[in-house]
């Protein structure tokens, strides 16, 4: 554990050290704190830490996952035995239904990823939920990286970044008014590699789909993303089995995957070492849009 | 960056800062590019868009500029934590503006650090600004200070300059209390003793700024004597397994805890035995600064959150009188009988200005005794009374249990910062 024998913490013990300070800071502070799990390996992360932060009581929220109606089957197993080793309450906000709710409006254009925001919102604020967990980290994204561990919304769930609050030394300020609420980041000075070592050191239970495995997919804006019936393939594109791994899972409409032969978690972290290229930037469809793609959906009270 | 940073790295975080045009976020581009933490997506956006503002160099500036208003304006506008990794190390920046109404920003950032980083144009020299962070720094008190000065290609890489500003900003900083500053020369544009010792300037025999920050020792630098545990949450399992489990858990913020020492709970003041030490399913022999862990006594003691336990014979001091420097960080001003929040460890209490001792300019460190108010970026010392007692030590002694922030009862906003002085 100490660095020299010199009472200095190792880096990945001193962020895990950070991360529990603030689950229990918001556990203690807020009145409905929930954590937002998308399956993904920094939401698994974040569980852990919260499993580390309460034990031995049992974590003390809920976890709300959105459904985009696209999530491969493989996260969802990975999320049940998750929530029934935890004993979880589980909370799933469904975009389909988020739709037929009228609650957001699907125009055959705009992914799901944009409809995951208004059904979000609706979640929380249904559920009154003052304070929501998110795996984000500032290593991610230019936006990301001027963003609070509290980062708060306000009613409209909005994030204003002209208007942040200080925060300083570990002193977070939990304050907000009715139909405000926190949007908390424990993984905030994590970067991929961290996440990785961490699941690694931790022998953490992941979706098998960072795994490489055999997968039957297609080309498409140079990424190769998997046959499913949810999105049909377009003129010219062709489907060829090859062995791939995801960086990400997000809706699998969107989520890209890469060839890969990193079927263990030592030969993923020699990859993601050596990778030159970001996990957004290689995988994710949605932020190519525009330079300005991310800070756009932070805006709006994306994740 | 190397593999797997699990093993034996600690982390250094340290706090940026420099005037707009003194090249900061060149240099932390460059650190950020020649130690790989930068991607070839991320490169190519900014070689993108520097060619289409038409530079016929690519301004790594961009890299670091991240909300778009920033870039339309072309100044970093608010504080930016950047990550990278050497075989050695992991670093976080906490990269602050230093645009003149943003000391704000400067004094966030340099709340965490454990060293402070300030550039200076080696053409211009010293400036108003490059003192102003310095007294922040020395203020906040990072441990390790270090001037670069930046640009020695535009001056010919001399000697001389760097000679007259190194002994300029050494007999500056003399006045304040920095324990280690240490100066260097560089061109964060082309990269001379960045990354490696520069040939073009055999007269230096210092280390590159990369080293240093590898091997600067923090060893010491957190406090380990004096024993300050604020607790955070109560741990009540309730379950049959753990039916009587009762635990404290909290961030240590000073000293070393053992199993079977004697503890005092404040403000309580009841006095049991620390019977284990537990991180997660596993007890510790010792906790320090930063652990998080979770305390359990011998002793059937009521303790909640708010409390503090220390050692019998190492307490903090219990008050409700606070003399504290404070960074003011709202439009409205501070004024005497202003009532505020404080929160100081994992106590928030209500608190009335009753004294402003003094405004100080900290570009002259001139303390205005007649001021009757501190404004927006404005730092002063003051006097608060607040609702109930708190166990306080002096910043200097405890950069934990010596700072409190202040917020604002109507908005909720964190308005200023306190720093506990005697």
């Amino acid at each position: 554990m100490t660095v020299d024998g010199n009472y200095r913490l190792s880096q990945l013990d001193e962020l895990e050290a950070e991360s529990i300070h603030i689950f229990r800071e918001v556990a203690a502070e807020f009145e409905k704190p929930v954590l937002m799990f998308s399956g993904g390996k920094d939401s698994i992360v974040m569980l852990r830490l919260a499993e580390k932060a309460f034990y031995p009581a049992k974590v003390p929220f809920p976890v709300l996952q959105v459904d985009t109606g696209y999530d491969f089957p493989e996260v969802l197993a990975t999320r049940d035995r998750w929530v029934e080793r935890l004993g979880l309450r589980l909370h799933v906000a469904s975009v389909e239904q988020a739709i037929k709710d009228g609650i957001v409006v699907d125009d055959g254009k705009t992914p799901r990823n944009r409809l995951q925001i208004g059904t979000l919102l609706n979640a929380i604020e249904e559920e009154g939920y003052t304070a929501a967990f998110g795996g984000g980290r500032r290593d991610e994204e230019k936006a990301r990286a001027k963003e609070r561990v509290y980062s708060h919304r306000d009613e409209f769930g909005q994030w204003d970044p002209k208007n942040q609050r200080p925060e300083l030394w570990s002193l977070y300020n939990g304050r907000i008014h009715e139909g405000e609420h926190m949007r908390v980041f424990p993984l905030s000075n994590w970067t991929e590699l961290d996440v990785w070592d961490y699941i690694r050191r931790e022998a953490i239970d992941i979706p098998s789909i960072y795994f490489a495995h055999q997968r039957r997919v297609f080309e498409r804006n140079g990424m190769l993303f998997s046959e499913s019936e949810h999105n049909p393939l377009r003129d010219g594109e062709t489907v060829s089995e090859r062995q791939v791994r995801f960086r990400t899972v997000g809706d699998l409409t969107l989520t890209g995957c890469l060839e890969s032969d990193a079927d263990d978690l030592d030969k993923i972290i020699e990859e993601v070492a050596a990778s030159r290229i970001t996990e957004r930037g290689a995988t994710r469809g949605d932020d190519k849009f525009s330079e300005a793609a991310m800070e756009d959906r932070k805006k709006e009270g994306y994740f | 960056m190397g593999t797997g940073t699990e093993t034996g790295m600690d982390l250094l975080r340290f706090a940026t800062a420099g005037s707009v045009d003194d090249g900061k976020s060149t240099l932390i581009g460059r650190l950020l590019l020649d130690s790989k933490a930068i991607f070839e997506d991320q490169l190519e956006s900014v070689e993108r868009t520097s060619k289409d503002k038409g530079f016929d160099y690519t301004d790594l500036a961009l890299l670091t500029d991240g909300l778009r208003s920033e870039r339309e304006q072309g100044i970093t506008i608010d504080v930016a934590y950047r990550y990278f990794a050497t075989p050695r190390r992991k670093f976080i920046i906490a990269d602050t503006p230093g645009h003149v109404q943003y000391t704000r920003n400067m004094v966030t950032g340099a709340s965490t650090a454990d060293l402070g980083l300030v550039l200076v144009d080696a053409r211009q020299g010293m400036t108003e600004q490059s003192r102003r962070h310095a007294v922040i720094l020395s203020m906040l008190r990072v441990p390790h200070l270090v001037l670069a000065v930046n640009k020695m290609d535009l001056v010919d890489f001399s000697e001389e300059t760097f000679r007259r500003i190194e002994a300029e900003f050494t007999d500056f900083v003399r006045k304040l209390d920095v324990p280690d500053l240490t100066v260097i020369p560089i061109s964060a544009l082309q990269g001379d003793n960045v990354v490696t010792r520069s040939e073009k300037m055999p007269w230096y025999g210092g280390s590159s700024l990369l080293h240093h920050l590898e091997h600067v020792y923090i060893g010491s630098d957190r406090e380990m004597r004096d024993v300050r545990f604020p607790v955070q949450y109560v741990i009540r399992p309730k379950s049959d397994e753990f039916h009587d489990y009762r635990g404290y858990a909290g961030q240590v913020a000073g000293g070393v805890m053992k199993p079977g020492d004697e503890v005092i709970v404040l403000p309580s003041g009841m006095t049991s035995t620390i019977e284990s030490i537990d991180a997660f399913d596993t007890q510790v022999d010792e906790a320090y600064p930063p652990m998080s862990v979770t305390v359990r006594l011998a002793d059937d003691v009521d303790v909640s959150r708010g409390d503090m336990i220390a050692r019998v014979n190492n307490q903090p001091e219990q008050t409700q009188d606070l003399d504290a420097m404070v960074c003011w960080m709202s439009p409205g001003a501070l004024k005497p009988r202003s009532k505020l929040l404080v929160k100081h460890t994992t106590r928030t209490v209500k608190a009335l200005v009753t004294e402003i001792d003094y405004r100080l300019d900290v570009n002259t460190l001139h303390r205005d005794q007649d001021a009757e108010e501190i404004g927006l970026n404005e730092m002063g010392r003051i006097r608060l009374r607040v609702q109930q007692p708190l166990m306080v030590d002096l910043y200097e002694q405890n950069r934990i249990t010596g700072s409190f922030i202040l917020i604002d009862q109507a908005s909720g906003v964190t308005v200023g910062a306190g720093m506990i002085r005697d």
